[in-house]
């Protein structure tokens, strides 16, 4: 025992004085972090916050086009503009490159006329023979001026659905308040009353988005929950760089030599280096996380909100710490030159971050990739954080990612032991 | 006191992965209580040798005996009765020596009071107490290799294996050096050296071993060796025995 205290002494004072390493371990973590959620939190509200602005051309001016641009501003994804005056393709080039607007809607001359016609015609045809309603109906004459979207190139697909969706589900409205009114009118011969007009357009079947979590909680995840820990997983595995290029040093240095001609058990050098960095990797997480909970909101980022099983958030942090460290081990074992322990341990930690579903989510990955998921330790840490912050759960619920993180700790160990021996190390 | 520190008998070694043997059925014998030189072009398996006898390497045949105990069937007991200072400095240049010196004897089996004991012995007999708890970062060569010196002797051994332990260093750290080795020969360790240089070998040194391409070329005391072969000094008793060409 006294020899391994001695070990970590000597190890605690060597980390200590490396004012740089210190810098490099805790302050570039947490920057990191900040900066991540910050830019991660920006498109998290783009979607869930802010809206997409959408500058609407209206070469009609009459009720129905009116209409529609009420029945858009109702649905809350836009910051409307609107413009009435005459519009060329270059000036709505101007105004979405420049960033005035990220969509531009051009609403054709005689979009009112056109709706009324195309309701008319539905409504007569319906009331005089129903079976022609499956005949191929007669395309819009006015194809060529039909309600025309542009859309700023840097909007993803998926943006890009979404306004599409929801300004086809306001044109839809405009059509079905059309048709029924048309309807009403030829069967009751009078005008539809508004409140039945309203139960008919409507008087849908509400959807509620409700997140699910393990503990009963239905707060809506925010950038911090999904960010904050999927980072501090890679921070903590970035340890490879300082503690990789320790032990590659010792080697060099002659340290490990002499200790093999003592007569006490390397052993002692593995575990202390294992506590030593072990309690970095904690204090790491530790820092990150009361950051994310108490400094986030005075910086303008949503808090992290802890997870209710602190005992849970312990022993994942420490798990993947452990693991962490075993990893940074395995690579300055192996490893002949800083150079080499430096450059391999960041790139394969990037390439883990990435089959682990830190970079891009282990769902929207290609198939075949998805298939070397359990192979990244990040995955099986990124799975039981996500368990605690998300979903809300306790340890008993994550037992299977811890396991599986053990499991691979345990073959990385060997591995290193494995590389102990084959360089006459121990 | 055993008669014999050292018996190899019939060793073989190997390199793994480079063609040829190294050592075959070399055989060697050092007497305890005897200030041994172990001498040697470049590339004649000093180093190898030293390694050898201290565990570092592994053997794959014959036998190592250090005060009669098969070094690779006792290796924890023989590790505690040796003491190894390689020619490379050997700490952590991080720390001070009294905190490389507290470390390596813990790793050496000692008590907090022994270390502590034997810390302030060590930096006083050589010449270090002033600069005991300063970075060894920022000391010079000659310092450096006594600290690295300090910590092979740290507890007491019976053999102490030096590889090189002067190279590099200033008239004074190499006086004070060479004097320690002599008084702890003294008390009866047995000292089995390793160098270049040949007159500071004279001067410690009570019997030689001359060894090349893997095979002991002479072997007694130096005197014998001066007068068997008419040489006045050990540099030319050198070339002669291992030649002019160069061994890079």
């Amino acid at each position: 025992m006294h020899i391994l205290w001695a070990t970590i002494i000597k190890d605690m004072k060597i980390l200590l004085r490396d004012r740089v390493g210190l810098f490099m371990m805790f302050f570039m973590p947490i920057l990191f972090v900040v900066v991540i959620t910050s830019v991660q939190n920006s498109t998290f509200e783009l979607v869930n916050n802010n809206k997409i602005s959408l500058v609407i051309y209206n070469n009609d001016n009459d009720s129905l086009s009116l209409k529609l641009i009420n029945e858009i501003s109702k649905i809350g994804l836009f910051k409307l503009q609107i413009s009435d005056s005459a519009v060329t393709e270059n000036k709505i080039s101007s105004h979405i490159l420049s960033k005035d607007a990220l969509v531009a809607l051009v609403i054709p001359k005689g979009f009112t006329k056109l709706i009324k016609n195309k309701a008319e015609e539905i409504a007569t045809r319906s009331l005089s023979d129903p079976d022609s309603l499956n005949e191929k109906s007669t395309p819009l004459k006015e194809k060529a001026d039909s309600l025309k979207m542009y859309y700023n190139p840097v909007m993803q697909a998926s943006f890009r659905h979404s306004v599409d969706g929801a300004l086809n589900s306001a044109v839809q409205v405009l059509q079905g308040e059309a048709i029924v009114k048309k309807l009403y009118e030829a069967v009751n011969q009078k005008e539809i009353p508004q409140d039945l007009e309203k139960q008919i357009l409507f008087g849908q079947f509400p959807i509620s988005e409700i997140p699910l979590s393990s503990s009963g909680n239905r707060t809506v995840p925010n950038a911090s929950q999904h960010n904050v820990p999927a980072w501090t997983i890679f921070a903590m595995f970035f340890i490879v760089i300082s503690l990789g290029g320790v032990m590659v040093r010792e080697k060099n240095s002659g340290s490990f030599i002499r200790l093999k001609t003592l007569p006490a058990s390397y052993m002692n050098a593995l575990f202390s280096k294992q506590f030593v960095y072990l309690l970095v990797t904690f204090l790491q997480a530790t820092v990150v996380f009361l950051i994310g909970n108490k400094l986030f909101p005075y910086i303008g980022l949503p808090a992290l909100n802890l997870p209710a099983d602190i005992w849970g958030l312990l022993t994942v942090t420490i798990v993947c710490g452990y693991c962490a460290v075993s990893y940074a081990i395995c690579v300055g074992v192996f490893a002949n030159t800083p150079e080499q322990s430096n450059g391999f341990g960041a790139i394969s930690i990037l390439i883990l971050a990435a089959l682990g579903g830190l970079l891009v989510p282990s769902f929207a990955m290609p198939a075949n990739l998805q298939k070397f998921l359990s192979i990244s330790p990040l995955h099986w840490a990124l799975e039981a954080y996500y368990g605690l912050f998300l979903v809300g759960g306790k340890l008993r619920d994550i037992w299977m990612n811890i396991l599986s993180l053990l499991g691979i700790t345990a073959l990385i160990q060997l591995f290193t032991l494995y590389g102990l021996k084959k360089k006459n190390l121990i | 006191m055993n008669s014999h520190a050292i018996v190899i008998k019939d060793l073989e070694f190997q390199y793994p992965g480079r063609e040829g043997v190294f050592f075959k059925n070399f055989n060697l014998q050092i007497s305890a209580g005897e200030r041994f030189g172990l001498f040697g072009p470049n590339g004649a398996g000093k180093t190898t040798l030293m390694n050898l006898m201290t565990g570092i390497l592994k053997y794959s045949g014959g036998s190592i005996k250090l005060l009669e105990h098969e070094i690779n069937h006792h290796p924890k007991y023989v590790n505690s009765i040796f003491g190894f200072v390689p020619q490379d400095f050997s700490f952590y240049p991080e720390l001070s020596p009294r905190e490389n010196l507290a470390f390596y004897g813990a790793w050496y089996g000692l008590t907090r009071r022994q270390i502590k004991n034997r810390t302030e012995e060590l930096l006083e007999i050589l010449g270090l107490t002033s600069v005991g708890n300063r970075d060894l970062i920022t000391f010079s060569g000659g310092m450096k290799r006594r600290v690295n010196l300090a910590i092979g002797v740290m507890h007491e051994p019976k053999v102490l294996f030096l590889d090189e332990p002067t190279v590099g260093v200033d008239v004074q750290s190499r006086h004070a050096i060479i004097n320690y080795l002599k008084k702890q020969n003294e008390t009866g360790t047995t000292l089995i050296y390793s160098s270049h240089q040949l007159e500071e070998a004279a001067e410690l040194c009570n019997k030689i071993a001359l060894i090349d391409d893997g095979k002991i070329i002479a072997h007694d005391s130096l005197d014998v060796l001066l007068s068997e072969h008419g040489h006045e000094g050990m540099e030319g008793l050198f070339l002669e025995l291992t030649g002019k060409s160069f061994r890079d």
